[in-house]
């Protein structure tokens, strides 16, 4: 079992712990497996030494660290941290150390966590298995043949692995649910605009949202408590202070009208298992006191279609900056235009390449209207019919990943496979809403039924804007009626 | 063939006019927004496009815009929205512009001009570039050695104020420019420096037969950095193109540099700029809404515009369009004139204007429009001495120039030099029989004098001795007038 944060928190702030102990069974937990899980691409052990006898000292003079007081805590590496290099997992920021922290950084920091180092991701978040890393894919510490899932796969997995107590990661399309899914930990969508962007390299700035990864239900909402609120330098953050998220969780779901998603639950694609789970699910919080039914919400069918439209848009647009002028790689050229293209040549891989070129297509001159235009549209119907299901329901609930986890591999030759990963976790980012991933049960992969261990499904609970309390409460419930099974943890696989 | 038209051309001209907003902070973020220091010290993660960083509005652009608005009668959109304009350039940190394209925050405004009314067709908001400076090789981005970027002037605000093609000639355009300068700095919106880069202009230039109501083609001239290139940009441009039509060719849609050596306008380089901007709204920004609160606070705030100004003083000073002009025109000018009037013990506000025009402007052209130098009570109390007599308006030029060389008040100088004129009527009576006194043969040939001529030259010699015993300080128009009943 993965080391609670809100039990860290509170040994270390009552002096039951030391920061520094916890820290040191965590880094002797990296030191075990990180080589085959290979969920960082950089270790802060150093710096996480001192934080964590700063935090030790502030307790021994009777300060109060903060909420997560020496709690151990990775970074997804496309979060800026101020001195230590920020790589995205793309050759092209190669020797780049930012000058400033995330504002998520710097908001843990001041709450007391140690960040223990920097996880592996899919280059600039751009894929669902964190196999398109310029440094190499993360395993899934589950499996190590499979993958975490991605983008945010290092985060997960160093959850899962018990090499950080909490992680950040960021979701755009899913990124954040669906490697939680495959990781068997929680990881929560916030709301857009409820945690600050600011510090997170942009992929696609209408869709980016940070998230937590944790091993609980109620240590999720720890973390986004800390997040969350209003932050200045993100002109789309929120105008509020972050909700409220512990006080409620255990309050159940008496009276509570959840609708489960046809569309993202019982379509052909999904795992048999994955449905029965979420089924499962629908029915404990039936006995636990809420109104369950299946609902409809058309156009999320077409949400995969607008997302690859509208991410890689505005990401042709965000990645241009990545140039060779001013940091990062540089390939010198004949003139500057040719050494522009030498860099991004070298310094991009494929799957960034691939949708740079399919973003600057879809908004050029005489096709943006098409496409990117279009995608709009669907996005707004999207909204639309969402706005219908939540006239009806408090929350939705739905598959996070179609299957469980699968092998390293199987999907990198064919982008369009890849992509359908995302299929039930895209519509929450096109509607700007909140979702989460709670892990319910176990299953064996379709692809191995045999000679493989049972591996983790998440079961996903969408909500609207805003919605971040309901959600957590009716998470907590499925978190408690989630099969034994589903408590796997990773160190002790 | 060749075909000789026989047509008269008339120019089209649609001006550009990218003003530099004089806002304390930049765009998107709080760097100073200063010209000329040291390269890259104004600079932070959002206006250097660092990985994570992000834009936040400056809302005092926005109340600049608005303040535009109000003077160029410009509506202003519930909404409005910014845009990314997509092109690699070094100069521009994220390689792409953040401005606005298809939802501006002003649109459908006009300007008069000596009468005539251009349109505006819209102002919006958008962020600057930085500064390339390329070394050796030719001296351009293609063919230097290396380049070396300043990202000071990245993410400084400007204004983009867009005209519709009414201006139809050169001197036109420059006198459209002159009225937009003078009200963006009645506004208190930008410094308007075209030396300094804080007013830049590109100009769309086409020709047409006279009479025609149709458009010709157009070429759209960049690089004007004064108002001198703007005028002969237009010029040739005009010439060249109706020269190109008159020969039976046709203009081509480009866009052209001025090259201000060469006095003409030169193709750009059509590979660089054959751009598809690819613009998308901005994800990064919420769209602008101004409140009403914050229109009305604008609207309270907004001061005498210049053509209102100008008919003022012409009405109230009776002063010359010509001197309104330059009075208005002038940064500071019309103020410290005002100034002056209103400490003014005697004399009139024409002549204070008179002064001004005639004589401060030019000691201030040399050492900078600065009150130091002359304040405006001391150009009253100069004004006074002139007017009540104390000194002849010959003096007055030698008291100005020893005033403001030596910082001291008109009234000391005089007092301190003794100038003060001599109006005493007894004194001067005195001064004019003593020299009739001992005069006695001029007196004789100034009344036996055969024409005028002669006898207004004997007069000058006697009114030269008079003077003379009184140092040059009696008052001309009493001595003469006594001189005169003397004689008589």
């Amino acid at each position: 079992m993965t080391d609670a944060a809100l039990s860290i928190a509170a040994d270390v702030r009552a002096g039951r712990r030391s920061a520094r102990d916890v820290l040191e069974a965590h880094l002797a937990q990296i030191a075990a497996r990180e080589s085959d899980v290979h969920a960082f691409n950089l270790v802060t052990a150093d710096d996480a030494r001192e934080r964590a006898n700063e935090i030790d000292a502030a307790i021994a003079r009777g300060d109060n660290p903060g909420p997560l007081a020496g709690v151990p805590i990775a970074l997804k590496d496309n979060l800026c941290t101020r001195g230590v290099p920020t790589t995205c997992s793309s050759r092209i920021l190669e020797g780049w150390r930012p000058p400033y922290d995330a504002t998520v950084v710097q908001r843990v920091r001041n709450a007391g966590a140690v960040a223990v180092g920097k996880t592996n991701l899919d280059e600039f978040a751009m894929g669902s298995s964190t196999e398109n890393s310029a440094f190499g894919p993360t395993r899934n510490p589950h499996d190590l043949s499979r993958v975490p899932g991605g983008s945010s796969g290092g985060s997960a997995a160093a959850v899962a692995a018990g090499f950080a107590s909490v992680a950040l990661g960021s979701d755009t399309g899913g990124s954040v649910r669906q490697p939680a899914s495959l990781c068997g930990v929680v990881g929560v969508k916030p709301t857009y605009g409820a945690v600050s962007r600011y510090g997170l390299i942009a992929f696609a700035s209408s869709l980016d949202q940070v998230g937590p990864f944790a091993s609980s239900v109620s240590d999720a909402a720890l973390l986004l408590e800390v997040i969350g609120g209003h932050d200045s330098c993100d002109s789309t953050s929120i105008a509020q202070p972050a909700p409220s998220l512990l006080d409620d969780l255990e309050r159940g779901v008496e009276g509570l009208r959840i609708g489960i998603v046809t569309e993202l639950t019982d379509t052909d694609g999904i795992q048999p298992d994955v449905k029965a789970a979420v089924e499962t699910a629908a029915n404990a919080l039936t006995d636990a006191g809420a109104k369950t039914e299946r609902v409809s919400v058309p156009s999320t069918m077409y949400g995969l279609s607008a997302y690859y439209l509208i991410a890689p848009a505005e990401a042709s647009s965000n990645l241009a900056r990545y140039d060779g002028v001013r940091y990062g790689l540089r390939i010198d050229g004949a003139d500057v235009a040719d050494m522009n293209a030498r860099t991004r040549e070298a310094g991009f891989g494929r799957e960034v390449k691939r949708r740079i070129m399919l973003g600057t297509y879809a908004l050029s001159a005489g096709y943006y209207d098409a496409f990117y235009g279009q995608a709009q549209r669907v996005r707004t119907l999207i909204i639309r019919d969402f706005e219908h299901a939540y006239e009806q329901f408090d929350v939705l609930l739905a598959a996070t990943s179609p299957t469980v986890a699968f092998e390293l591999g199987a999907k990198t030759t064919d982008p369009l496979t890849m992509y359908l990963n995302d299929i039930c976790t895209i519509p929450s980012n096109l509607a700007g809403h909140a979702a989460m991933s709670i892990p319910f049960g176990t299953a064996l992969p379709v692809d191995a039924p045999g000679g493989t261990p049972a591996l983790p499904i998440g079961v996903q609970v969408l909500a609207p804007a805003g919605g971040e309390p309901v959600m957590f409460r009716v998470g907590r419930s499925i978190e408690l009626a989630a099969p034994i099974s589903s408590h796997l943890g990773g160190s002790g696989t | 063939m060749t075909v000789t038209s026989t047509h008269t051309w008339e120019t089209v001209v649609g001006l550009e006019v990218h003003c530099e907003l004089a806002t304390v902070s930049k765009l998107f973020c709080g760097c100073p927004n200063e010209f000329g220091d040291e390269p890259n010290t104004h600079i932070c993660p959002v206006c250097l496009g660092l990985p994570g960083s992000l834009p936040v509005l400056n809302e005092r652009a926005v109340e600049y815009a608005l303040r535009v608005a109000e003077a160029l009668h410009l509506r202003v959109p519930a909404r409005s929205i910014f845009s990314r304009k997509n092109y690699f350039y070094p100069d521009m940190p994220k390689d792409y512009q953040t401005s606005q394209y298809d939802e501006p925050i002003t649109i459908d405004g006009w300007l008069d001009v000596d009468g005539v009314r251009v349109g505006i067709t819209r102002a919006h908001l958008e962020e600057d570039t930085g500064k390339s400076l390329h070394v050796g090789g030719g001296g351009r981005i293609h063919d230097a050695d290396h380049s070396l970027v300043d990202y000071n002037r990245a993410g400084v605000p400007l204004l983009e104020i867009v005209s519709e093609p009414d201006i139809r000639s050169a001197e036109q355009a420059k006198r459209y420019v002159d009225e937009l300068r003078a009200t963006l700095l009645a506004v208190g919106v930008s410094d308007v420096k075209m030396e300094e880069g804080s007013l830049r202009i590109d100009a769309n230039v086409s020709v047409r037969p006279a009479g025609s109501a149709e458009f010709g083609t157009r070429a759209e001239i960049k690089n004007l950095n004064s108002l001198r290139s703007l005028v002969h940009a237009i010029e040739h441009e005009t010439q060249r193109q109706s020269a190109l039509l008159d020969s039976g060719a046709r203009v081509v849609q480009e866009t052209r540099h001025w090259d201000e050596d060469g006095g003409r306008t030169l193709p750009g380089r059509s590979k660089e700029e054959a751009h598809d901007y690819r613009y998308f709204p901005e994800p990064d920004l919420v769209p602008v809404a101004p409140t009403d609160e914050m229109r009305a606070r604008v609207r309270a705030s907004m001061p005498e515009l210049p053509a209102a100004r100008r008919a003022r003083l012409i009405e109230a000073w009776d002063i010359k369009d010509d001197d309104a002009r330059v009075l208005v025109d002038v940064a500071g000018l019309a103020d410290y004139a005002e100034q002056a009037v209103a400490a003014l013990k005697a004399g009139s506000a024409k002549d204070v204007a008179n002064w001004v025009r005639q004589d401060v402007l030019g000691y201030l052209n040399d050492r900078g429009l600065s009150p130091a130098v002359l304040t405006p009570e001391m150009l009253a109390d100069l004004v006074g001495l002139v007017a009540d007599t104390t000194i002849s308006r010959g003096q007055a030029k030698d008291v100005l120039a020893e005033s403001m060389a030596e910082d001291k008040w008109p009234s000391d100088v005089v007092r301190d030099r003794g100038l003060a004129q001599v109006t005493d009527l007894a004194q001067l009576t005195a001064a004019v029989d003593a020299v009739l006194a001992v005069n006695g043969a001029a007196i004789e040939e100034y009344r036996a004098a055969p024409d005028d001529k002669v006898r207004k030259k004997k007069r000058g010699f006697l009114m030269g001795e008079v003077m003379r015993g009184l140092e040059g300080k009696g008052n001309a128009q009493i001595l003469s007038d006594l001189l005169d009943a003397r004689l008589a």
